[in-house]
């Protein structure tokens, strides 16, 4: 009988980045630490996730589901670690986007700017409602939205941002 | 072991993760009460489990019980069947002897009505095997002192006569009897005639002529000519009587004072003395008996009149 190999993996014109060591774990503590300092500042920076965006930028560039979930849950539960939520509430909904990032930049390219922006916009509000649910199922709060205009104008501000920042990290990437 | 592929592997993967961030969350939340969402969670999970299987028990327990106490039902109930169909023959046996104590204290009190006057109480202990004779038998023999043509009687009336004796039973012969006979009277005229058994419930009184007064439901008693019966016991009541042209006297048909159909108690008079019947406690025997009931003959009785008894 023929045996036929069949490829599991990211499709095989996409290209898998890999980083210098550290990277990633630096990535990911500058999120957090500037995510709680910025608002001590800034009113509005409350509209920024940056942790979100660390996430989902080596969730997108990794294209492993696997990796990408766990470093989610890693960001995740960090974040609630130093929020007053409960432990698990960003944990979930970043282990989603981590997952989902991964699988999409399996399939897709990228690395366009419009489409990062536009992924990006799309993983906040996905974020957002993941985190809302979760709130109204477990916590029983019903002071969440699933989508506003407040939102909908965070989206596209940490979109904006992801412009800046996805580039930045792009200069960590081992040459391939 | 299972092979997983490799996306099934992210998939399940991710599930664990979520599954345990919820755990995790649930652990540190609190709902009412103060009760950890994973307890509330925890009993939502269990509580379900635990009613099926508190039912589950129940209801084997139940129908297992159910069983036992059917099992334990039907042979209580068969128990009480049996008890109860002993007790309901018991229960005849009490309204018998209750029944019997009644005949036997009105038997008394007649005795006692009339204690100068010598008689034994004797129980019907059989009946002649001849459907063409009316005959019982009596529990008192010649050893009792019971001698032939001996008068029988009942607190009700004149029964009939000893017809033979035997050393422990007697044959008495009813009333109404064929070959038997009593001398008797009409209450109110007086008038004499033999009343004689037809082999019927019904008796025949003869020898009346058809110019007596006689009247529908008049007291008939011993006249004591017999020299069996003494005077004034009750014999029966006139049932009809009919004028007969072609003879002289009338037929007038009797229903006896006793029973004769019911027999279970008797006296035997061992004397033919007469009996003062105003003592009797008996309301049917003391207007018979009194001789200040005993009236003029009155008008004459019509020549016939439609019998009121089809016997």
């Amino acid at each position: 009988m023929e045996r036929t190999e069949v490829y599991i993996g990211p499709e095989p014109h996409i290209e898998v980045h890999k980083y210098y060591a550290g990277v990633v774990p630096v990535a990911v503590m500058l999120s957090l630490v500037l995510q709680a300092f910025f608002p001590v500042y800034i009113r509005s920076a409350n509209f920024l996730e940056l942790p979100l965006l660390v996430t989902l930028y080596f969730a997108l560039s990794k294209r492993n589901p696997s990796s990408g979930l766990v470093l989610g849950m890693v960001v995740g539960l960090l974040q609630d670690s130093l929020s007053r939520t409960p432990l698990g509430l960003y944990g979930i909904a970043k282990t989603l986007v981590g997952y989902l990032g991964s699988s999409l930049g399996a399939r897709i390219d990228v690395e366009h700017p419009i489409a990062r922006f536009l992924l990006t916009a799309a993983f906040y509000l996905f974020h957002h409602a993941v985190f809302t649910l979760t709130t109204r199922a477990l916590l029983a709060q019903r002071n969440e939205n699933y989508i506003t205009v407040p939102i909908l104008i965070a989206s596209l501000v940490n979109a904006t941002i992801a412009m800046g920042l996805f580039p930045l990290l792009d200069r960590f990437r081992k040459p391939s | 072991m299972i092979a997983i592929p490799s996306r099934h592997k992210s998939l399940t993967l991710l599930a664990g993760v979520v599954v345990a961030q919820v755990l995790l969350l649930a652990m540190q939340i609190k709902r009412e009460r103060q009760v950890r969402l994973i307890r509330v969670w925890a009993v939502e999970l269990i509580s379900p489990l635990q009613r099926i299987a508190s039912w589950t028990i129940h209801g084997a327990q139940h129908g297992w019980g159910g069983y036992i106490g059917l099992r334990t039902a039907q042979k209580e109930n068969d128990a009480m069947r049996a008890e109860l169909d002993r007790l309901k023959v018991r229960n005849a046996e009490l309204e018998g002897r209750a029944l019997e104590a009644d005949r036997l204290a009105a038997l008394l009190n007649f005795r006692n009505a009339y204690s100068e006057v010598p008689m034994l109480a004797a129980h019907v202990i059989g009946a002649s095997p001849d459907s063409g004779s009316m005959v019982v038998n009596i529990d008192r023999g010649s050893r009792d002192g019971i001698r032939r043509d001996m008068g029988v009687i009942t607190p009700d009336g004149v029964v009939g006569k000893i017809l033979a004796v035997y050393p422990d039973i007697s044959q008495v012969l009813l009333m109404s009897d064929k070959d038997s006979g009593v001398g008797a009277l009409l209450q109110d005229t007086r008038t004499q005639g033999p009343v004689k058994g037809t082999g019927a419930p019904l008796l025949s009184l003869d020898y009346i002529s058809n110019d007596e007064k006689v009247a529908v439901g008049e007291a008939v008693l011993t006249s004591g000519q017999d020299r069996i019966f003494p005077k004034d016991l009750p014999v029966g009541k006139v049932v009809d009587f009919v004028a007969d042209p072609k003879s002289p006297f009338m037929k007038i048909r009797i229903r006896p004072a006793a029973h004769l159909e019911r027999l279970e108690e008797v006296l035997v008079l061992q004397t033919r003395q007469e009996m003062n019947l105003k003592k009797s406690p008996d309301a049917e025997t003391t207007p018979v008996a009194s001789p200040a009931a005993q009236k003029a003959p009155v008008a004459p009785a019509p020549p016939a009149k439609k019998p009121t008894d089809a016997h």
